[in-house]
């Protein structure tokens, strides 16, 4: 069980999540905090429209994600967090640095427990970690329904 | 060592205990003050490493509060250990502020209060308005000298309720603080979205719906205690005397409303439950009510 789940994890969140464990556990926030700072901005069409996107009612802090899906078949993510919820901006900020690039099938076959697997639940505790899970879970529901269409 | 309370405040001076708050401008004055620590407790573990008033040291209510392994806070040993950590000695004034008009800030300043540390304030307003005052923040970590805090074992028996004392206090006052939606019922989880934390949706029959920001003013500040009594004791029905129990999902929003009733109003019988509604919801054959009414009282 545990090999499947290396295996259909694709290269880029891999990386992000070595990243992570690579470093001893209270440097982990710092690296949580610069990858918040990293968070891109939405492209202009969804900038101040958060009714476009979707809530992630999981994260306390307001938080919206959009995919967009291209002919090819790829996925961008985009999310918009205020700079007062960094924790919300760092896991959005993973995600969409880990997914934007990848075809919509690689996007459906990450592992729902990426987030318990980067090496943050102890120190960003699991109550908040529940928040990536929601965002990881909404972004593929997104996906599916885009390829649905 | 404690410093002098805030008498700056003609709205603090109406309050039960006045001293309870300090403003941006006492507090600015003050900074580096022996007897004086100030504590930034927010819900968002990342907040204070973008920027805290300087020497501010962090407390994190998750990962520093609460034990590891048991839904608990940590104990007399471990409090000890954390507040020797942050160099706060058991008679220093403490002073918390947060994000989220305080919610972690009262939060953290209740759980303090259980392990009996005396003298711990509020800024009023917290981060937030620290911030739009244009008051001082940085990024430079504080380097505390650790301090021999005693161990104090926790009395949970005055200020914290449990499931148990909640049945048992069935008939006298509830204030349920969450929001509206959480109250009546209403908000459930779509199929397929990970479920809120709690099985049941609705409230504690008998439980009046206060929301928690209500007690909260334009400036992010607390309102005056006017405006604070018409809303506990005119809406609400509260009177002197009562015996109080509050709550809300996990007990974070419920200790601002705790901190209202206690401090600022000054009912002398109020408990914050922090079981709360992921307890309470999830709980076999508890009673529960929904729609927007209190509901009956149920029959034992």
């Amino acid at each position: 069980m545990a090999e499947m789940t290396v295996a259909a994890l694709p290269e880029t969140l891999a990386e992000i999540r070595d990243e992570f464990l690579e470093l001893p556990e209270p440097d982990r926030l710092q690296l949580l905090l610069e990858f918040s700072r990293e968070l891109p901005d939405v492209p202009a069409k969804y900038d101040g429209h958060p009714e476009l996107c979707e809530r992630v009612a999981e994260c306390q802090s307001p938080v919206y994600i959009v995919m967009d899906v291209d002919d090819d078949g790829i996925v961008s993510m985009h999310a918009m967090a205020p700079a007062e919820a960094p924790t919300t901006r760092g896991f959005a900020s993973i995600l969409v640095q880990g997914i934007t690039g990848l075809t919509a099938d690689e996007v459906l076959a990450i592992p729902a427990d990426f987030p318990q697997s980067i090496g943050l639940t102890r120190a960003v505790s699991p109550l908040r970690i529940a928040g990536m899970t929601g965002m990881l879970m909404r972004a593929k529901r997104q996906v599916r329904a885009k390829l649905a269409v | 060592m404690s410093v002098e309370t805030d008498t700056s405040s003609a709205k603090f001076a109406e309050y039960s205990e006045p001293g309870r708050l300090v403003t941006g401008e006492w507090l600015e004055a003050r900074l580096g003050a022996p007897g004086l620590v100030v504590v930034e407790s927010d819900e968002d573990v990342l907040l204070y490493e973008t920027g805290h008033i300087p020497g501010a040291v962090k407390v994190d209510w998750h990962t520093e509060l609460n034990d590891p392994v048991v839904r608990d806070y940590v104990d007399g040993a471990g409090f000890a250990d954390l507040l020797g950590r942050k160099g706060i000695s058991r008679d220093d004034t403490v002073v918390i502020y947060g994000d989220k008009n305080n919610w972690w800030a009262a939060y953290a300043l209740w759980v303090f209060s259980l392990f009996g540390h005396e003298d711990v304030r509020l800024l009023d307003g917290g981060r937030d308005k620290w911030i739009a005052e244009g008051r001082p923040i940085t990024t430079d970590a504080p380097a505390p000298s650790p301090t021999d805090y005693p161990v104090v074992e926790r009395d949970d028996t005055v200020l914290r309720a449990y499931k148990d004392d909640v049945l048992a206090h069935l008939g006298k006052p509830l204030i349920d603080v969450r929001s509206p939606e959480e109250y009546d019922g209403s908000r459930t989880s779509a199929p397929a979205y990970p479920e809120e934390g709690a099985l049941r949706a609705g409230h504690i029959p008998t439980a009046q719906s206060v929301p928690w920001a209500r007690a909260v003013a334009s400036d992010g500040g607390f309102k005056s205690r006017a405006e604070l009594e018409a809303i506990y004791r005119g809406e609400a029905g509260l009177t002197e005397g009562d015996s109080i129990v509050a709550y809300c999902r996990i007990g974070e929003r419920s200790s601002h409303t705790w901190f209202v009733l206690k401090h600022l109003l000054g009912f002398q019988d109020v408990r914050n439950y922090d079981g709360s509604w992921t307890e309470w919801g999830s709980a076999v054959r508890v009673p529960i009510a929904t729609g927007p009414t209190p509901g009956e009282l149920p029959s034992r």
